[in-house]
């Protein structure tokens, strides 16, 4: 017992970063749910989870990246892409649709392998490829959808975007949704369960994988794991096909989301800007080799309360967006202080 | 390698990004003769024309240089540019140029403060201060374009023309002689260049590498400032959203001009003929009516393609 305590201090005190989000958002959401003019509530819950999903997929799709060191500038890009594809494949009968959903993820995966076939045979900076990549990705939305527009099958639309009741009754399975023993998780949103679910089948295999400790050998030092022999191309195609398709996932909820896809240019920067925050939070560092997909996860769900405060506290809507900048620039700036921590001065000289 | 045998790395990229410009030129001048039989793109007029557009991406990526030659970045040009047109449009007169420059000069100083004695990554820090001056900017004007106008030498300075010769390129100009001398003939700049190259070992022969940081960004934030200025005098006001189409095509001047993207090596010179390879790469592509889809498309296979020529980084392999 006193064994699995001290594992578990080991565990917070190697993982300050990660804990501190959870502990925050934790806090953040208890605190909203009692602020809240109704309380907790389902409806509430699936809305507010329905928000953070397609960020959620972007910051993990960020996460490995980052981990490696580098950046993937085009995340927001391919998600534009793949939501495109899917508003054109996701419809008809129930093959088509599963058709069309694989066809999404793997364009995802498949631009994310492109991205890192360059750079790692290229040998370019990531930064500065993935920011030329994502040009393409957005010119291939645009061929695809020059209009915003597109065709989800709507049933689909209502199942995934509401809690596990609906989905049962929308495709009558456990007696409608109304089986005794679903009752109890018969709340829990179906978009919480796919983002998690997500991480649970991909991103843990992964991390345990000789593949994904490469990739966070490369982010410790690159030199050394070369040195050890580890298989250092392959991790670093990995870590970009693998962004691109939890990007691609991305831009399935996304199109899922609203029913069509568009070539939105704005957007696909901001969620690209919003999933390196994401991170930030999320205790991964920008330097690589220390983080996970799961806190980025969190840093996102972070970011998404602080959106939903303003919804439940009068604040003028023109100060709206300074306040939330200032939240943004504060929780991005504690999760990355190193001075504080810092013993020899020549330590923060990378 | 072997047919640039007697270039330096730091004037191949230079070399290898005039010639393009010269092959888009031709490319160009081919399909304009083909289709309409004349050549536009070779008249000086058309030239002179695209370079005071140019002027503002080139004003803004020489800042950006700076930053970027530390092996930083500056995420916040966008609303940088946006705030300081806009504050001085709002103030106007004789004070409002001034007044532009010196919001750059305080988003910037602001910028280094935080990355040079935080020491939080300069990514993260210049895309939280850009969300920061866009909530003032929102504060400020109501979400909605100011009403205020440019002042008439603001006007004069973006759009007006000296002898036939856009007064927005001299500006340019003025502005490439000062960052060029900072960079090769100052103290400042060559404390850029070790900084940029290693931290520490600049710290420990006495550069005093904060102050470098600090200036640096404070550098760039004058530039954004100087372009947004420009920018609110060519279109005679400042709206919401002016910087955004700035960020992007500056770092990849920045790059496709040879300067390292973690920093320490490359010559101003490059950062202007990236400049005008992007100018004149996006103006060949509208001469050709091309989509918009197909302008990202060629406008990212090109960045690749070039970088894959020049900008190849050792392999790492102890």
């Amino acid at each position: 017992m006193n064994s699995l305590l001290s594992q578990f201090a080991t565990n917070v005190r190697q993982n300050r970063g990660f804990y501190g989000a959870l502990l925050m958002l934790i806090v953040l959401f208890v605190v909203y749910n009692f602020m809240h003019p109704r309380g907790f509530s389902t409806p509430v819950l699936v809305q507010n989870a329905n928000e953070a999903v397609v960020l959620g997929f972007i910051a993990m799709a960020q996460t490995i990246p980052v981990l490696i060191g580098g950046l993937d500038l085009s995340v927001g890009a391919v998600m534009t892409l793949t939501a495109c594809i899917a508003s054109e494949l996701v419809n008809g009968s129930p093959a088509h649709m599963i058709f069309g959903m694989v066809v999404t993820i793997m364009s995802g995966a498949a631009f994310g392998f492109a991205n890192g076939i360059i750079i790692v045979y290229g040998r370019l900076q990531p930064i500065i490829a993935t920011l030329a990549t994502g040009a393409i990705a957005i010119g291939l939305a645009l061929f695809i959808r020059p209009k915003p527009g597109g065709d989800v099958d709507g049933d689909l639309n209502w199942a995934v975007t509401n809690s596990l009741f609906d989905f049962a009754e929308t495709y009558h399975i456990f007696d409608d949704g109304k089986a005794a023993w679903f009752q109890p998780i018969a709340w829990i949103p179906v978009p919480l369960i796919i983002l998690f679910g997500m991480a649970a089948i991909v991103w843990v295999p992964f991390r345990r994988s000789l593949t994904g400790r490469t990739v966070y050998a490369i982010g410790s030092a690159e030199g050394a794991a070369y040195m050890s022999g580890l298989p250092i191309n392959r991790a670093k195609i990995a870590a970009f096909t693998l962004a691109g398709f939890f990007a691609g996932c991305g831009g399935l909820y996304l199109a899922i989301q609203t029913s069509s896809g568009s070539a939105d240019i704005v957007q696909a920067g901001s969620y690209t800007l919003n999933s390196i925050a994401a991170v930030v939070i999320g205790g991964t560092s920008l330097l690589g080799g220390i983080g996970g997909a799961v806190g980025s996860l969190i840093g996102a769900l972070i970011l998404r309360v602080i959106s939903f405060y303003f919804r439940i506290l009068s604040i003028d809507p023109l100060l709206q967006t300074l306040v939330q900048g200032l939240v943004l620039l504060i929780a991005v700036s504690l999760g990355a202080i190193r001075t504080l921590r810092v013993k020899n001065r020549l330590e923060l000289f990378r | 390698m072997s047919i640039f045998p007697t270039l330096t790395p730091e004037n191949k990229p230079i070399v290898i990004a005039s010639v393009f410009i010269l092959a888009i030129l031709a490319v160009g001048t081919a399909y304009t003769l083909s289709t309409q039989g004349t050549a536009p793109l070779l008249s000086p007029n058309y030239l002179l024309q695209q370079l005071q557009t140019g002027s503002f991406l080139g004003i803004a990526a020489a800042g950006m240089m700076m930053v970027i030659l530390l092996g930083h970045i500056d995420l916040s040009i966008p609303w940088t540019l946006t705030a300081a047109a806009m504050m001085a449009t709002t103030v106007g007169g004789d004070l409002a140029i001034p007044t532009g420059i010196a919001v750059g000069a305080a988003i910037g100083l602001f910028n280094g403060l935080g990355v040079a004695y935080l020491r939080i990554p300069s990514m993260i820090f210049t895309l939280g201060v850009d969300s920061v001056v866009r909530g003032l900017m929102v504060a400020h004007t109501g979400g909605f374009a100011p009403q205020t106008a440019a002042t008439p030498i603001m006007r004069f300075l973006a759009a007006e023309k000296i002898l036939g010769i856009p007064v927005a390129i001299f500006v340019w100009l003025a502005v490439s002689i000062v960052i060029a001398v900072i960079l090769r003939r100052t103290g400042f700049g060559r404390s850029i260049y070790a900084t940029g190259n290693r931290e520490g070992a600049a710290y420990l022969s006495g550069i005093r590498t904060k102050a470098v940081v600090v200036g640096a960004f404070v550098t760039s934030g004058i530039c954004a400032g100087v372009a947004g200025v420009l920018l609110a005098g060519y279109s005679a006001k400042a709206y919401q959203g002016m910087g955004d189409a700035f960020l992007l095509p500056a770092i990849a001047a920045v790059v496709l001009g040879g300067t390292r993207i973690l920093g320490g090596q490359g010559r101003y010179i490059g950062t202007v003929v990236g400049v005008i390879l992007i100018v004149l790469l996006n103006s060949v592509l509208s001469i050709m009516q091309m989509p918009e889809a197909g302008r990202q498309v060629i406008y990212g296979t090109v960045i690749i393609s070039m970088l894959l020529v020049y900008g190849r980084t050792a392999k790492i392999t102890s």
